[in-house]
């Protein structure tokens, strides 16, 4: 059973389309990351995921209807908003008493060793917390529950890059394993490049882009070229050219790494580089459409 | 009714074996209930706070207490029996109003402050449904606020009762009166009565709020207020007449002519149970009709939470 599946997945906001019909799969022991401009629609469709939102087409979330069974679906699914969801009134005590009082699969003790690695003192309120700490004390309390599939939307959203960091080492350290599924949307696309088993862009409420992270390093090429190999390059049609330091990169779809080899450095994009790419090119096609 | 002491059926500390159970639903609501208590600790520092307020009001009023009780020991017995009682009632009928206003302004933010601060996003990552919820917050006033007030007046009419009782044996005034006309204990019989009788009375208030709450994007105090304001400007003008306006008022004050006997035979009465009128109470139409608009109100809030997204 695949743990996310749409088709079809629909939502407008009055003229406004968040989400054109989107088809996606997403197995278990994945971890996917949505990329996107703003209002893509990347949160819409997480939204759709987690039940917040009401949708047309199918949608199945671990074999449920997610709007319909939204509580029933919470037991095995986590989710981060953003960093500021917190109750600010709420003490970090309260926080796992009260997750400990009405989630069936939450760890406890589990929970206080992740904020024992922490400077975050139980009797803290959340409003003296720092945003960094905030976010460590939503991630001990969601780590904590053994869900099958965690959500997180934007979740280093405004945190330095020591927090953004630590946030995906335990992520991957100490959560992470074969049988859960992770979905994140993030700007910071560099610090995932790692971190992800699959890629997906997303942009005007379309997926353009769908592919696994090992399809995306033997798909897409970056060579660094000189400018008199600059035709040569030109000729096997890449799909972006960016100039840096005077000599071009040019970023190729399916072209036989050893032909480029030829005529410079060769090397797998980053994900920010093709997301570029592929941006310009669907805003592009869009325009020629309209 | 048993929200505040629901034992947790089991933990899943306690448990080696990770078996999942899902968690009763009386679980989920006793936990959702003391949430709601963190968050508002007004709802039992208001009525405390009041309640020594009266208390140090009456400790200052003491002073002439003395020569009061003997020119009211000069009165007739029911003149006596008012005279006498008067403190207490105003007492106990502060603590409500106080109770009565928290559970207003409580029901106006639940569901509207939780939006506002996305917070709404972090309590709906969890296990707990929407009816849930709703019911949780609907508990509070219903049930909590009456629970939390019921012994803070006891012990405030008690303090005022031994506060009397020393200063008129010091001042050499028999208490033989006061202790008669101030039953206790049957007073708090019919206080539980009464605080029962008006939380369900005013039911439908608190479901009204609740669904402005849930539904208002801005001001629900303005939503709350306006429509049935709106209504009755209206029909003053368009017909003359105030039919809505009475509602509301008989909304308000009703259960007081509905579950007690009459204020003027009340005077004649000295015994507090005896003003009791539970059949009269239970078999009005104005209970059950504000019992179900109430269900309803409670429904659609419940239904709303589910669409309505953070402001």
């Amino acid at each position: 059973m695949p743990c996310i599946e749409a088709r079809g997945l629909r939502k407008a906001y009055g003229a406004t389309i968040a989400l054109d019909g989107i088809d996606l799969r997403v197995d278990e022991g994945r971890i996917l990351g949505l990329i996107g401009p703003n209002g893509a629609g990347k949160s819409t469709a997480l939204n759709a995921i987690l039940g917040l939102i009401q949708y047309q087409g199918d949608l199945k979330v671990l074999g449920r209807d997610p709007w319909v069974e939204r509580d029933r679906l919470m037991r095995d699914v986590c989710f981060i908003a953003d960093v500021a969801v917190l109750p600010r009134w709420l003490r970090v005590s309260q926080a796992l008493d009260y997750v400990a009082g009405v989630h069936p699969r939450f760890d406890r003790a589990k929970a206080e060793g992740f904020l024992a690695k922490t400077a975050i003192k139980p009797a803290s309120k959340i409003r003296h917390l720092s945003k960094g700490m905030v976010v460590q004390l939503h991630l001990a309390l969601v780590m904590a529950i053994d869900a099958q599939l965690l959500v997180l939307d934007e979740p280093t959203l405004g945190l330095d890059i020591l927090y953004r960091k630590q946030f995906y080492d335990s992520l991957l350290n100490d959560y992470f394993d074969r049988s859960r599924t992770i979905v994140v949307t993030t700007h910071q696309v560099e610090e995932i490049q790692d971190v992800l088993t699959d890629l997906m862009f997303i942009s005007h409420g379309r997926i353009i882009l769908d592919c696994s992270m090992d399809e995306f390093a033997s798909r897409y090429v970056e060579a660094m070229v000189l400018p008199e190999q600059v035709p040569a390059a030109r000729a096997l049609n890449p799909i972006h050219e960016r100039q840096v330091f005077g000599r071009s990169i040019l970023l190729f779809d399916h072209v036989d790494r050893s032909q480029l080899a030829t005529l410079g450095e060769v090397r797998t994009p980053s994900i920010a580089d093709l997301f570029v790419a592929v941006m310009g090119k669907a805003g592009e096609a869009l325009g020629a459409a309209r | 009714m048993s929200t505040e002491s629901n034992p947790a059926p089991e933990s899943p500390l306690d448990s080696q074996a990770r078996t999942h159970t899902p968690l009763s639903a009386a679980r989920l609501l006793s936990w959702s209930v003391r949430r709601e208590l963190w968050e508002n600790r007004s709802i039992i520092i208001a009525p405390l706070a009041v309640a020594a307020v009266i208390v140090f009001g009456f400790l200052v009023s003491t002073l002439h207490l003395p020569k009061n009780m003997r020119a009211t020991l000069a009165l007739e017995p029911a003149k006596q029996h008012a005279a006498i009682q008067m403190p207490y009632d105003a007492a106990a009928f502060l603590i409500i109003l106080t109770a009565f206003i928290v559970g207003l302004f409580y029901c106006l933010d639940a569901l509207y402050g939780e939006r506002r601060d996305r917070s709404v996003l972090f309590w709906k990552s969890l296990p707990v449904s929407d009816r849930t919820t709703v019911l949780s917050k609907a508990t509070i006033p219903l049930v909590v606020l009456p629970l939390v007030i019921f012994p803070i007046i006891v012990g405030t009419q008690l303090i005022m009762l031994l506060l009397s009782t020393a200063v008129l044996l010091a001042n050499g005034v028999s208490t033989e009166a006061l202790w008669a006309h101030v039953p206790l204990f049957r007073m708090s019989l019919a206080l539980s009565y009464g605080l029962a009788a008006i939380a369900l009375w005013h039911a439908p208030i608190y479901g009204w709020l609740l669904l402005v709450s849930g539904w208002a994007r801005r001001v629900p105090f303005l939503w709350a207020v306006l429509p049935p304001l709106a209504v009755t400007v209206f029909e003053k003008i368009a017909f003359g007449t105030s039919h809505f306006a009475s509602l509301l008022g008989y909304r308000l004050i009703g259960w007081f002519t509905q579950a007690f006997i009459e204020e003027a035979q009340a005077h004649a009465v000295m015994d507090p149970l005896a003003h009791l009128t539970p059949g009269r109470f239970l078999g009005s139409a104005g209970l059950w009709v504000g019992l179900g608009a109430a269900a309803i109100f409670l429904a659609l809030a419940a239904r709303l939470r589910r669409y309505r997204e953070p402001i």
